[in-house]
């Protein structure tokens, strides 16, 4: 049954393979019958093992900088009871890897990893089989250690001797029975990461260090506005710069082409478009009500519960509150790079992009080519923090390579980044609760504006709406989770009203609709509390029914050593403190983290600077423990940086915040420290961690400065202005 | 119109051919001499991404001049330690796995071990403040700090 010879070329050092597969495209095209499986369903698909046992998994997710490469090398080789030197990923290539879906939504493990974890189980159980036959001993006589199966007292063999170099041509067993959590020597451990040495010595390819033969370098020229027209093109002063190749321009697509990356920069610089004129965004200082006045597709009920409309009737005082949440750039330290090389009508794309099966198709269909026809790599590159550039910027690349017929090369500037990678939409919500005599919530209800979601998965490619070729429906990303809420309360609606339009082209950050969602929810069961002159933990306490939700709050109190808090603060002086707590069970259906930030408050100056995070958190089993500590603190400083400082900024044509200087984000000396409690859970499934945390950080902040001061702020970023304007007459 | 610049990086005399003599030493140390530890950010000075050391001092290459940079001599991240041989400042960031996606790491490693050549025991604030015009955008700033102040002896 293990006929097929596995293709030598696929056991090539991943390092060079980033040139070497290069070579390779035709020869799988030409010959499907010995092309590597990237079926979900066969153990091939995922795992391959060569005569000197070196493992290869191929993982559909990929390490956007989060540790994950480590994480499944860490699974494979547990599952399989191999070293971890032995296991090598290589990830997010069309040809090799299967499409396990995009790597977004804290999946990559809880998804992702689990099925390779079921692969390994799967090839174990098989090779146990073998070795059984081989050694003429009992599966039950035979332990595996390192890769080498072992009959009791006797002889041995290993998986290169079973299997080497060749396919296992078995379906993947989902019930394959999995390693018992008490044997593990390597899932758990908080094992460094296999990257980190080569990011620190500059031995690490990135995306944007990486080159092919004979590759050209281009540079877009981007619109004044975001949707203006070009009118004409002067490209007279371009040609004479060393180096200019040519000009690329296809609709209002203009691009300079040239041999070296600082003649592009110039090139691109010297070009003279001239453009229509479009001002069709909002005014900015008026956002909010052009957000709550666009035009609603339709409603959606997320959560119901009982009667909220009666309920609120009923109720012995009411509290009503609106929250918005700025529009927000991912803001990638390195500006998106792609290299693509289209050449006798197949393409090839190397890319960072966090969704190479599908950014396959999308560019299949914005050239007019069949997905098989399209090759996407990955190559990792700077942190996206969800679809920021990576896939316009490929885009950018295929379309230049396939006017000028050789492999070219697109390295976005910073204004590039700031300005044309689709943005965190504007987040709009009404909050009303109802309380009675005894101060128990009655009644909730809660709605969001948030921009329709017209078909899954693709975010427009800037390149498709500048070239005027095939393109798809903007997607904003799964933005309504977090709406529905964790507690008992009685009586609950919470509401989506989709709109049909937002202002800058929608797609998903860090924790999409949950960090905006559970920002209003949480603020507002503050509010709630504080309305009820209850401590704000011990009223989520009093409204959960979920002993794992209750152990979180509990570790937290002790974490964070909170006392009791009233509800009343009482200000005095310059400088205020407060701590304020939040917590979330993401989705309702997984990883669970509650937080207290303590703040200190300048109140003349209105500056609010995070001092702490507690935070503890929940995800089940623990893959790898300082991986996730890595990301939960990536996660608070990030977010408290959302928090605090980020807001797009735009006139009516075009984004102005085109640098790191008009959109500032945290730098060091306001850096919160971070003190964490892991809850780890080695008999349940593992759960994502890239995102939960983030979910509950503005609400702890905005908490934490009503602690400190008595203002609701009730609006992201919370700027000093805003500080002060909520402070008036307290 | 190209002329031949002379540079001296991590102890070795190169030349390069440039068009423009006010290319920044960023593009020359990148697609010239093929190093990758200097890093394209903002081409504005306003990341430090592309940090390099200038005989000694902590410079950012996305805006220095090629041309000022003959005669002088130039360390990069490739130039203070290896995977196998790291320096000390690298080799704490291994240790306290201070990177996530580790864009950033380059000009963090150069900054800190710009401050440590002049300031051998710096307080939490002093690092901070060194590093206060660096951006890391994963949020590793815990450990970057904690990172620095291993590397200084402190932890």
């Amino acid at each position: 049954m293990l006929a097929i010879e596995l293709p030598r070329r696929t056991f090539l050092k991943s390092a060079g393979a980033l040139v070497v597969t290069f070579t390779i495209v035709p020869a799988l095209a030409a010959s499907p019958a010995g092309a590597k499986s990237v079926a979900k369903d066969q153990v091939d698909g995922f795992v391959a093992i060569d005569a000197q046992g070196n493992v290869k998994i191929f993982s559909g997710k990929v390490d956007l900088g989060t540790g994950v490469q480590t994480a499944i090398a860490q699974i494979a080789a547990e599952e399989l009871s191999v070293p971890l030197a032995k296991v090598e990923v290589i990830q997010g290539d069309t040809a090799l890897t299967p499409d396990q879906g995009a790597t977004w939504g804290s999946l990559s493990i809880q998804a992702g990893g689990v099925q390779v974890r079921q692969a390994c189980a799967t090839a174990r159980e098989a090779l146990l089989d073998m070795g059984a036959k081989k050694l003429g001993a009992a599966r039950g006589d035979l332990s595996v250690k390192d890769g080498k199966i072992q009959a009791a007292g006797g002889k041995g063999v290993s998986y290169g001797d079973l299997v080497g170099g060749r396919q296992f041509e078995l379906k993947l067993d989902p019930k394959a029975p999995m390693k018992d959590p008490s044997q593990y020597t390597i899932v758990g451990k908080p094992v460094p990461r296999l990257d980190i040495p080569g990011k620190v010595t500059g031995t690490f390819t990135y995306m944007q260090d990486f080159k092919v033969d004979g590759m050209l370098e281009a540079r877009v020229v981007r619109p004044k506005a975001l949707k203006a027209t070009l009118v004409s093109l002067d490209d007279k002063a371009a040609k004479a710069i060393p180096g200019y190749v040519a000009t690329v321009r296809k609709g209002s697509f203009v691009a300079a082409v040239a041999k070296n990356e600082w003649a592009a920069i110039r090139a691109a610089d010297a070009m003279k478009p001239a453009w229509s004129d479009w001002a069709g965004l909002p005014e900015k200082a008026k956002l909010w009500d052009h957000v709550r006045n666009t035009k609603v597709a339709k409603d959606e009920a997320l959560q119901t519960a009982g009667d909220s409309k009666a309920a609120m009737k009923g109720a012995a005082k009411t509290l009503a509150a609106t929250y918005d949440f700025a529009i927000h750039t991912h803001g990638s330290i390195g500006p998106s790079c792609a290299v693509a090389d289209f050449k006798d009508g197949k393409l090839t794309i190397w890319t960072a992009s966090q969704a190479t099966h599908s950014l396959r198709k999308q560019v299949a269909r914005m050239m007019s080519l069949q997905p098989e026809d399209v090759r996407c790599i990955y190559v990792e590159g700077a942190g996206c923090y969800g679809r920021n550039g990576h896939e316009d910027a490929a885009a950018d690349a295929a379309l230049i390579s396939k006017e000028v017929g050789k492999p070219v090369r697109v390295q976005w500037s910073r204004a590039d980044e700031h300005g044309w990678d689709p943005k965190g939409p504007p987040t709009l919500l009404d909050l009303r609760g109802g309380l009675d005599a005894a101060g128990k919530v009655v009644a909730w209800e809660s709605s969001v504006f948030i921009p329709d979601k017209p078909k899954p998965y693709d975010v427009t490619l800037v390149a498709a709406e500048l070239a005027g070729l095939p393109k798809d429906a903007a997607f904003p990303g799964n933005i309504h989770q977090g709406m529905a809420i964790p507690y008992t309360f009685p009586n609950i609606a919470a509401t989506a009203h989709w709109l049909v339009e937002t202002p800058f082209k929608p797609s998903w950050i860090r924790t999409p609709g949950r960090m905006q969602n559970t920002f209003a929810n949480e603020s507002f069961i503050d509010e709630l509390a504080a309305a009820a002159g209850v401590d704000p933990i011990e009223f989520r306490r009093r409204n959960l029914n979920d002993p794992r939700g209750l152990e979180l709050l509990d570790r937290l109190v002790k974490l964070a050593d909170w006392k009791p808090r009233n509800g009343r603060p009482s200000p005095s002086g310059d400088v205020a403190k407060g701590r304020g707590v939040s917590y979330i069970k993401y989705e309702l259906k997984r990883t669970y983290v509650g937080a207290v930030a303590d703040v200190t408050v300048n109140r003349k100056t209105g500056k609010v600077k995070v001092d702490r995070f507690f935070v503890a958190h929940d995800c089940g089993q623990i893959i790898n423990p300082d991986g996730l500590k890595n990301q939960i603190e990536g996660n608070v400083v990030q977010t408290v940086s959302r928090t605090l400082l980020e807001e797009l900024q735009f006139d009516r044509s075009m984004v102005t915040s085109l640098d790191w200087a008009s959109y500032p984000i945290l730098t060091f000396p306001d850096m919160p420290d971070v003190v964490i409690d892991l809850i780890d859970r080695p008999k349940e499934v593992p759960w994502g961690a890239g995102e939960p945390t983030a979910a509950v950080v503005p609400s702890a902040v905005a908490n934490a400065v009503f602690d400190a001061t008595g203002a609701r702020l009730r609006s992201v970023p919370i700027t000093p202005d805003k500080v002060l304007a909520g402070s008036k007459g307290i | 119109m190209a002329a031949t610049l002379s540079l001296n990086v991590n102890g070795a005399p190169h030349s390069v051919e440039v068009d423009d003599p006010e290319m920044p030493l960023l593009y020359a140390l990148r697609n010239d001499l093929g190093l990758k530890g200097p890093r394209f950010g903002c081409g504005l000075a306003q990341c430090g991404a592309c940090t390099v050391h200038v005989d000694g001092k902590a410079v950012r290459s996305c805006v220095y001049p090629s041309s000022q940079a003959a005669g002088k001599k130039i360390t990069t991240l490739e130039g203070l330690g290896t995977p196998d041989k790291p320096h000390p400042v690298q080799k704490a960031f291994i240790d306290e796995q201070a990177a996530q996606c580790g864009y950033c790491i380059n000009g963090m490693i150069m900054e800190a071990a710009a401050l440590l050549a002049t300031n051998k025991r710096p307080s939490e604030d002093q690092i901070k403040e060194a590093l206060a015009g660096n951006l890391c955008r994963c949020g590793t700033h815990v450990r970057i700090v904690r990172a620095v102040k291993r590397a200084s002896g402190q932890a």
